[in-house]
């Protein structure tokens, strides 16, 4: 007598159901441990607006604040240094901003809502170091004669310029991003939430 | 052995296979006789294993992962990988032994790797043992990656943002996969307390059972050797390899050699020189981790930058999608490729000994560019740089990708039937 004249039918379909269900139960287990593993409330809340008091940052100087655990940088740029876009336009990748990477009130040529002042995440969007600030002209720099002020991502070599826009063939894809800000008054900035205008 | 104690031991093996499984590993596990230098590395890297292990217990009771800052405005978890170093009565030595202990384990496991690739260890029957240690590397590298971030210094930081940030170029699930990894926007407390249970528990338990089946697999295929000739094929009238000696005592004793002069080196880096020229040891390390501020340079640790080379020198988008991307993919395709040697290999031999000169070229080209490319991963890029990174890895997966016909175009020398031995 042969294995499979003994064998019972109706059972195998009754363990192929079991396995079944205890397939898609082990599944369903697991989602609560992938879901422990995403943001947290607490992680979700830190992601508040912050204010930054502006009055202080002459004409060429830069501060940072924290927004989401990320550095976000306001310039105030001086004339020369908006100057500076008109030459940086052609050596830029998106010199308009179509990517989105900034609300609609920032797409512009200079990338903010008021011109001198500029609110950027300061974030490469390569692999996310934060570049760092190159705001001499020229030789002074150390990265060529031609060279109008902007940005440099020490760790892969990107280029930006003072409205965060990312050279041509640079390893960081897009521009720097910019967050949602509003201005409060005319010194004080709400980085994280669009104004309601 | 006293009757008593024999007795004892007959009613263990009754209930365990302890005499039988000492016999199959150790005692009657016949191993070529004409293993050379080049074997020290397999028990070297269980050894460094069990060192990385204690000092990881030890270091875990006066370790906090956690990212908070303290009174003094200091990170909680650099705080107490400092007070480990200056108030915990030996800590520093522990501490030491564990941060020296990882550089070796990869010094270690390259050479064992490189053993592998010139005497053919790879080739049928042992491809199983081959794809194992393919694995223990890539978990050894998840391993020391986590770790590296739990100081929580300034290079623990940024490499980790650097790396983790690799997960979103994968299209459409990347930048969620990336979230997932870190538990936050940003790297932070949430990643540091995940990649600490990792690396205390996950990983090293994947790490235990990935070892303990290269051995499995290994002791049922038997050693290979410099040779490349397999020893199960003669066999005396009781049926050991002829070739063939006991493991314990004869390499047991022999790798005791090895230890000795392997404590010798590890010693004088962890007593005289624990950074390591700043490759053990980064110096920007030394500096807590600071989320707005990115170092001005930032490398991996030196065991990472062959391949961390490879990912820089992608600059070219195709199909579409971003260079970061298929930076990814050839980083990750270099350590998976390794995986595929047994079949890329078509030479009628497997040991150099009898392979030919083109083989021989290929891997001395192949050797350099390894060298190169990790030389380059400590620097920061330029177009130079990053010209020769590229040349360099086209050359590396040249070797692998090439393989099934240079190999078989090569000219071989006839291989003895038993093993050389003086």
């Amino acid at each position: 007598m042969s294995v499979d004249e003994r064998m019972d039918s109706s059972r195998r379909t009754l363990l192929l159901a079991t396995s079944a269900a205890g397939g898609v139960a082990a599944v369903a287990t697991a989602v609560p441990f992938v879901a422990s593993l995403t943001p947290s409330e607490r992680a979700k809340a830190a992601g508040a607006a912050v204010e930054a008091d502006v009055s202080k940052l002459a004409p060429g100087e830069m501060m940072t604040v924290e927004w989401r655990g990320k550095p976000v940088w306001i310039l105030r740029r001086t004339p020369e240094m908006l100057a500076s876009l008109d030459k940086t336009d052609d050596v830029v990748s998106d010199p308009a901003s179509d990517e989105q990477q900034q609300p609609e009130y920032a797409k512009n040529k200079h990338r903010s809502i008021k011109p001198e002042y500029l609110v950027t995440v300061g974030i490469c969007t390569h692999l996310g170091c934060s570049p760092t600030e190159k705001f001499k002209v020229g030789a002074e720099s150390g990265l060529g004669a031609d060279w109008p002020g902007g940005f440099l991502c020490p760790c892969h070599g990107s280029y930006f310029d003072l409205a965060g826009r990312v050279y041509k063939s640079m390893p960081a894809p897009t521009n720097l991003e910019i967050p949602p800000h509003q201005y409060l008054s005319d010194t004080s900035i709400l980085v994280g939430e669009d104004g309601k205008a | 052995m006293t009757t008593k104690s024999q007795a004892l031991l007959n009613w263990v093996d009754e209930r365990f296979p302890l005499t039988s499984t000492w016999k199959a590993h150790l005692s009657e596990y016949y191993a070529p006789k004409n293993f050379n230098f080049w074997y020290f590395f397999g028990s070297l890297a269980l050894l460094v294993l069990v060192l990385q292990i204690i000092t990881g217990i030890f270091l875990v009771m006066h370790y906090k992962p956690d990212a908070s800052l303290n009174a003094a405005g200091v990170p909680v978890a650099f705080a107490s990988v400092e007070y480990i170093m200056r108030e915990v009565p030996g800590g520093w030595l522990i501490r030491y032994l564990h941060s020296t202990g990882a550089s070796a384990f990869f010094i270690v496991v390259y050479l064992h790797m490189f053993r592998g690739l010139i005497y053919g260890s790879y080739r049928k029957p042992r491809e199983l043992i081959w794809i194992f240690g393919t694995l223990i590397f890539l978990a050894l590298m998840a391993e020391a990656f986590m770790g590296y971030l739990l100081p929580w210094g300034q290079m623990s930081y940024w490499g980790a943002q650097v790396i983790v940030n690799l997960f979103s170029a994968i299209p459409i699930i990347g930048p969620d996969l990336s979230l997932v990894i870190r538990g936050d926007f940003v790297i932070g407390d949430a990643t540091l307390n995940r990649f600490f249970s990792f690396h205390v528990i996950a990983v090293p338990l994947v790490l235990i059972g990935l070892v303990l089946a290269h051995i499995v697999a290994l002791h049922e295929v038997g050693s290979n050797n410099p040779d490349g000739v397999e020893i199960k094929k003669k066999k005396d009238a009781t049926g050991k390899p002829l070739d063939g000696i006991p493991f314990h005592p004869y390499y047991t004793v022999k790798d005791i050699v090895g230890v000795v002069v392997f404590l010798f080196f590890f010693s004088v880096v962890v007593f005289f020189m624990p950074e390591g020229g700043g490759y053990f040891l980064e110096y920007n390390n030394f500096i807590p981790a600071n989320p707005m501020v990115t170092p001005p340079h930032i490398a991996p640790v030196w065991y990472f930058t062959p391949f961390y080379s490879i990912l820089r020198a992608v600059t070219y988008p195709l199909f579409g999608l971003d260079a970061k991307f298929w930076g990814v993919v050839a980083m990750g395709a270099s350590v998976v490729i390794i995986a595929f040697l047994p079949w890329l290999d078509r030479s009628p031999v497997k040991s150099i000994r009898y392979k030919g000169p083109v083989f021989k070229i290929a891997l001395v080209i192949f050797v350099i560019c390894f060298f190169i490319l990790g030389y380059l991963g400590v620097l920061a890029p330029t177009p130079g740089r990053t010209l020769v990174s590229q040349i360099c890895s086209v050359l590396y997966f040249a070797f692998f990708l090439l393989m099934p016909w240079y190999s078989k175009l090569d000219k071989v020398k006839p291989v003895p039937e038993r093993v050389t031995f003086k």
